[in-house]
């Protein structure tokens, strides 16, 4: 089944005519993606890489329906951008971009809401349902139709646990990027709730990292729910000092908030399968669902 | 981007919010003379970019000039190391100098952004001078918030329940209310992620002063606001970490001698990680990031491998957009300009993998090509230890 986003989706690219909107859209095409159209004000009534180009989203919307927006519009654009994409009545928004100010991202989010939009990202690689459709800038090839969910708040480090799973044997179901920034769309939890209830996923793995308290949230969800399949979860950071951003706006451990020893232990007392060593993310899921296949 | 308290209360002054009076100085000669200009108790406090000062000794009352300048003598030129600051400590080249305020009550005042519930939050708490977290552990119901969103700002009915609750009296509470709504319309305004009074002192003169301003700005709000963007202060930044920002590479240097340099900051973090969990102490963080050019790539391998601290390497590339061929040829060019004597591991994968492996053994330098995750990591920690 995979969740969010399937075979049938119809995509529509934000900031299309851009150099990194262009090299992705074709990457996603080829994928078999059914991007539809693309939005870039001012280019309207053009075509690019073979799809019409629109001045804004609700054009968009009336000529081509588009069910899923993918975002590549500078930072201090974006949230706008996600913002126009809601009030289009775009169900589902893929924010790519990194570098959105705090702030913006509060607004954005407070007008998601009144609008019923969900928003994946930003500074996300994207979503992909291996083998119906990609969203996004990962590599598709590392890919392979499979039963193991991913939710992740990397980029890279999603692909290697990606390829761990595949070289093993093992697809995926759908991969989500929820993205490093402080303030994101849908979190762990609203995912983890998603691959419950979608039959093709039968383990989830989580892959967090320093700063904020989604992880503690999706272990108190854990338990709370009496989860019904395996997770395993990995938390990037263990040697990060305090106070220091790594990378991803999202990544700082403030004060007694975020460090990875706390989201580790409050998923373990959550009955999470803790990954230690991140060359061991494919294993580790191999060896929860042998130990499933086992008990059943 | 956290500025200085002096940068925080030049600001504060700005919006009509009352601060100590004081004048900074560099030279312990200058701390002498405007301690005689302010020809009263004064307080020294040196400027560095971490808390804590006054535990470490950063925060000296001086009773007449010639204590100041032998306090500022103490001060300045010297690393202060803080809880905070870890081992490095923090140079301090200015030193904040204010006439001491006769305190009548301490209170805390911050506004900050609240992303677990996230929202804009005023914070105000009944007992300045401790950290916000140790007050809301020893006594959260000393401790009030009032939540509240970008545009809608904060109402004076939230302003007035924080006033009522911090129990200010009627001509303080008008004031405190009048500051808040300063505050918060300038922490909107200018993309703030924090902004910490602590504490906001009620003097014996009944009027409310700054004595500390603590300011950390949004890094993504940076570029609509130059004129903030230009407070930064970047001197504590190690000489690679310079060099690494000029070519947006994100560095970071931590105390372990083997160097990491990889794609991707969660990855990154995750190579860390691996090392210490196979006994090695990694150098540093090191992201060169999606869009990396080879010769961004190649001055990554430069910066890394020419640290006095770093002595072997782990290259760990995942390309996906970002090519390996093309970090390896960025490797290859700056090894050929150094001339590594230290052990490097390099593991790469994805795209153009069997390029890059070709590429570096072709090369004839030194590197250990592996191309397992953890093998390349056990590896690189054996060689550190040679």
């Amino acid at each position: 089944m995979s969740i969010l986003l399937d075979e049938n989706s119809r995509v529509l690219v934000q900031g299309i005519t851009g150099k990194q909107a262009s090299f992705h859209t074709q990457r996603m095409l080829e994928y078999g993606t059914k991007v539809v159209a693309g939005v870039t004000p001012g280019k309207g009534g053009q075509q690019h890489l073979g799809l019409p180009v629109f001045n804004t989203v609700e054009q968009a919307v009336k000529a081509e329906a588009p069910d899923v927006s993918s975002i590549f519009v500078p930072p201090l654009a974006a949230a706008e951008a996600v913002m126009e994409a809601a009030s289009a009545g775009i169900k589902l928004i893929v924010c790519i971009t990194e570098g959105i100010p705090v702030l913006d991202m509060l607004r954005a989010k407070k007008f998601l809401k009144e609008k019923g939009s969900l928003l994946v990202g930003p500074n996300t690689p994207g979503i992909i349902s291996p083998g119906k459709s990609k969203v996004g800038i990962m590599p598709a090839h590392i890919h392979q139709p499979g039963s193991v969910g991913i939710i992740s708040r990397s980029g890279t480090l999603t692909y290697e646990a990606v390829y761990q799973l595949t070289s093993l044997g093992l697809g995926q179901s759908t991969a989500v990027g929820i993205g490093g920034d402080p303030i994101v769309g849908l979190k762990f939890v609203d995912l983890l709730e998603l691959f419950k209830n979608d039959p093709q996923t039968e383990a989830v793995v989580l892959i967090g990292e320093i700063g904020g308290t989604a992880e503690e949230e999706a272990a108190e969800y854990i338990k709370q729910s009496n989860y019904p399949k395996p997770v395993a979860a990995y938390v990037a950071g263990l040697t990060a000092p305090p106070g220091k951003r790594l990378g991803h706006a999202g990544a700082i451990i403030e004060g007694r908030l975020g460090s990875a020893t706390d989201k580790l232990q409050r998923l373990q007392e959550s009955g999470v399968q803790i990954i230690h060593n991140p060359a061991r993310i494919g294993r580790t899921i191999k060896e929860v669902l042998s130990n499933l296949s086992q008990h059943l | 981007m956290l500025i200085h308290e002096y940068q925080a209360k030049t600001l504060l002054e700005e919006l009509g919010i009352n601060i100590p009076e004081g004048h900074l100085a560099e030279t312990p000669a200058r701390a002498g003379q405007i301690a005689r200009k302010l020809a009263e108790n004064v307080i020294l406090k040196a400027q560095i970019l971490s808390g804590g000062r006054g535990k470490a000794g950063g925060i000296v009352l001086a009773k007449n000039p010639e204590e100041a300048e032998a306090a500022a003598r103490r001060l300045l030129g010297k690393k202060l190391i803080t809880a905070q600051t870890g081992n490095r400590g923090l140079a301090v080249t200015k030193i904040l100098i204010e006439k001491a305020l006769e305190i009548k009550r301490e209170i805390y005042l911050g506004l900050a952004v609240d992303r677990k519930n996230e929202r804009l939050v005023a914070i105000a708490g009944k007992q300045g001078g401790l950290e916000i977290e140790e007050l809301s552990r020893l006594h959260p119901e000393h401790i009030k918030k009032e939540y509240f969103l970008p545009d809608e700002g904060l109402k004076p009915f939230q302003a007035r329940k924080l006033a009522y609750f911090l129990e200010l009296g009627d001509l303080t509470s008008k004031l405190f209310i009048e500051y808040l709504k300063k505050l918060s319309l300038f922490f909107v305004a200018s993309d703030l992620k924090l902004l910490e009074i602590n504490p906001l002192v009620l003097t014996a003169e009944d009027e409310l002063v700054a004595a500390d301003a603590k300011m950390d700005f949004d890094d993504c709000g940076l570029s609509r606001h130059p004129e903030i963007a230009t407070l930064e202060d970047l001197s504590d930044e190690s000489e690679q970490e310079k060099e690494a920002r000029k070519y947006k590479l994100n560095y970071l240097k931590i105390s372990g001698h083997l160097g990491c340099l990889v794609n991707g900051a969660g990855l990154a973090m995750a190579t860390m990680d691996i090392i210490k969990y196979f006994g090695g102490e990694p150098a540093n963080f090191l992201d060169i990031g999606g869009g990396v050019t080879e010769e961004a790539a190649s001055k990554a391998f430069e910066i890394l491998i020419e640290d006095p601290q770093v002595t072997s390497a782990l290259i760990n590339i995942f390309g996906g957009i970002v090519r390996c061929d093309l970090v390896a040829k960025g490797i290859v060019a700056s090894a050929r300009k150094v001339s590594p004597k230290k052990p490097v591991v390099v593991r790469m994968e994805g795209t153009n993998v069997a390029e890059g492996k070709k590429i570096l053994e072709e090369s004839g330098l030194p590197f250990h090509f592996v191309n397992n995750f953890e093998e390349a990591a056990r590896l690189a920690v054996a060689l550190s230890r040679t």
